[in-house]
């Protein structure tokens, strides 16, 4: 088996690495190695405190009845088959959340691209309107959600004034629609996503990319979709697999958005899996099976994350690959 | 097309050539012109809810609950911030948030730099697994960690304080670390060693040569930092009890449940989402230069 070159990630060390080190180290560098320790002590002790111990204490109490005024009590395997076979809140908010991010994330990292692919073109008042863009993702998402409901307001509000003095159409009642309300929250994320850091990193790419590829291909002919889908995405490839992975991430945990919006009504239609899990944990108080939901989510996360890092061995490319 | 055709064409044509040239430039001048016209209409998209929010919060309650609605406030009603601010009780949230916001960032920046540092100059053994180690603290899920944390804090009896918000902050931001010290690294060597031969020890240099070329992704960190810590909803929402201690965005969340039909306060429920937006658009307008220098020099493109 031929062993790929990783390119030079993020992760590799400063260029000194490379030197053999001695078998003992000399006092300079066992001081400098003290020193670096002292200078990351606080990570380290952040880490352990509110990463690792949390981390192991959850899944402790993932088999655990745990109700926070008692004791914990051991109950094996419980709530992960209770949650399985038992609870039907359960896969309708793992359908509602899975519908959620199989439509945000793609819509997102492609409005995001798009909207970078135009603003990276040198048309006039660019940076202004790079901010113009950017601005909705700086909303902080409770003020975003009390935004929306105002403008999707369905006797008042501005989208279904329009639509009836306009066209006449009697508009939906948005998020007070069991049909509607994913749909409205689609269309707010959509809003706040498209011009976040993701639609920056994009520029980051694209400015990347070597103008001789396009010269290159100016001289061949290709038109402005084979530029975009022949030279530009296999280019990026990195960033949109990093945009990718983030977005599924976050994509999974929404929370806040549909709590304040919609408190995942009406007809549980945009109750997601965190809403569930908060439900479960901080109104029912019964922690054990808050944890469980709570493993079940980082365990889909995890295993989402390493599908796609191995599946991008199909389809990104690293440029820097050879240079290694 | 039109490249390729004038370079296949023989070197008499040269008057067939510039005939080319020209209906191409004139293409070119109208897709711009189109180009620029997609751009403006969806950035007037994008800006259209904030202008429907301001105006909105400018009205007065019936003005604003009225069909067909107005374009804008026949008489700006200014008075409804200074309203929000006192009835509502946002200025008490405000200063709530800001004095959380602000202790979590001197939290973080420090830590994190400081760890950054530690990342970026020195050779330990195990650093690029404990490297890695911080790195995946990003790809982790807030839920697995939430419940535990509350048992914790509710079992120092520090629930209904702002310590589980704060406290945190102050051992280093995955993201703040791996940005700064990605930074770190594009410093040459060479200034700390001359700095080192000069007699200076590891602090001075972080002070003195680090920090000064560090400023665009310290920028960078801090609006990451700010807006993490402002807009944050579920951390607050599970410590905080009473709505005195509530910060901006869970304040907005309560008041927007308050709100019934008799007594149309929409307009104020306005006034308060740009009461907490505003700060994050003055922090970003100050920062924005090094924001997106400190994005991109870091090098994040996966």
């Amino acid at each position: 088996m031929i062993r790929r070159e990783t390119s030079p990630s993020p992760l590799a060390g400063p260029q000194t690495e490379s030197r053999p080190a001695p078998r003992r180290m000399s006092l300079a560098r066992r001081r400098e190695a003290w020193q670096g320790y002292l200078f990351i002590l606080p990570w380290m002790i952040g880490f352990l405190t509110f990463v690792v111990g949390p981390l192991l204490a959850s899944l402790y109490y993932s088999f655990t009845y745990y109700p926070l005024l008692a004791d914990p009590t051991w109950i094996g395997f419980e709530n992960y088959l209770n949650a399985l076979f038992k609870d039907r809140i359960f896969w309708l908010s793992v359908q509602r959340t899975l519908l959620w991010a199989i439509t945000v994330v793609p819509l997102g990292i492609i409005g995001s691209f798009f909207a970078a692919v135009l603003l990276n073109r040198a048309i006039r008042g660019k940076t202004t309107f790079r901010v113009l863009f950017f601005l909705p993702s700086l909303t902080p998402e409770v003020a975003a959600a009390v935004l929306w409901v105002w403008i999707l307001q369905p006797d008042v509000g501005v989208v279904n004034s329009v639509l009836k003095s306009w066209f006449g159409i009697r508009g939906p009642n948005w998020l007070a629609s069991p049909d509607w309300a994913l749909p409205s929250l689609i269309l707010v994320a959509l809003w706040t996503g498209i011009g976040s850091i993701r639609m920056l990193i994009f520029l980051a790419g694209l400015q990347s990319v070597p103008q001789e590829l396009y010269d290159a291909g100016a001289v061949d002919g290709v038109n402005w979709w084979q530029k975009i889908w022949h030279i530009t995405v296999p280019m990026i490839s990195p960033t949109i697999l990093l945009n990718l992975i983030l977005g599924i991430i976050g994509s999974l945990q929404v929370f806040g958005l549909a709590f304040v919006t919609t408190a995942g009504g009406p007809a549980y239609a945009t109750y997601f899996y965190a809403l569930h899990l908060y439900q479960t944990a901080f109104r029912s108080f019964d922690m054990g099976y808050g944890s469980a939901l709570a493993w079940f989510l980082f365990v889909t996360i995890l295993v989402l994350t390493l599908i796609q890092i191995s599946l991008s061995r199909r389809w990104v490319y690293y440029a820097g690959e050879t240079k290694n | 097309m039109q490249t390729s055709q004038s370079l296949n064409s023989p070197p008499g044509g040269k008057l067939a050539n510039q005939g080319v040239n020209r209906g191409h430039r004139l293409r070119r001048e109208i897709g711009n012109l189109l180009l620029f016209a997609l751009t403006a209409a969806l950035a007037l998209g994008f800006m259209f809810p904030f202008f429907w929010s301001i105006s909105s919060s400018l009205k007065t309650g019936f003005e604003a609950m009225a069909y067909p609605p107005t374009l804008l406030p026949k008489v700006p009603q200014w008075s409804n911030y200074v309203e929000a601010w006192n009835a509502a009780d946002l200025g008490q949230f405000f200063i709530n948030s800001l004095f959380v916001t602000g202790l979590s960032l001197v939290g973080q920046i420090t830590s994190s730099f400081l760890v950054a540092y530690g990342f970026a100059r020195f050779r330990f053994p195990g650093r690029e697994l404990l490297f890695i180690l911080c790195l995946s603290g990003m790809m982790m899920p807030v839920y697995v960690t939430i419940i535990p944390l509350f048992t914790m804090f509710r079992y120092l009896g520090l629930i209904n304080t702002y310590v589980p918000l704060i406290l945190p902050t102050y051992f280093g931001s995955a993201f703040s670390i791996f940005l700064l010290r990605q930074f770190i690294m594009s410093i040459p060597l060479d200034l700390d060693e001359s700095a080192l031969i000069d007699g200076a020890n590891r602090l001075t240099i972080l002070t003195r040569i680090i920090m000064p070329n560090c400023r665009p992704a310290l920028a960078a960190v801090a609006i990451v930092g700010f807006m993490s810590s402002w807009d944050a909803f579920l951390g607050p929402l599970i410590f905080l009890d009473s709505v005195k201690k509530y910060t901006l965005p869970l304040g907005l969340w309560f008041l927007k449940g308050t709100i019934d039909d008799a007594l149309p306060r929409d307009h104020l429920l306005m006034a308060g989402a740009m009461i907490a937006t505003f700060p994050v658009l003055i922090v970003f307008v100050f920062a924005q230069k090094y924001f997106v220098q400190g994005i991109v020099m870091s090098g994040i493109k996966g």
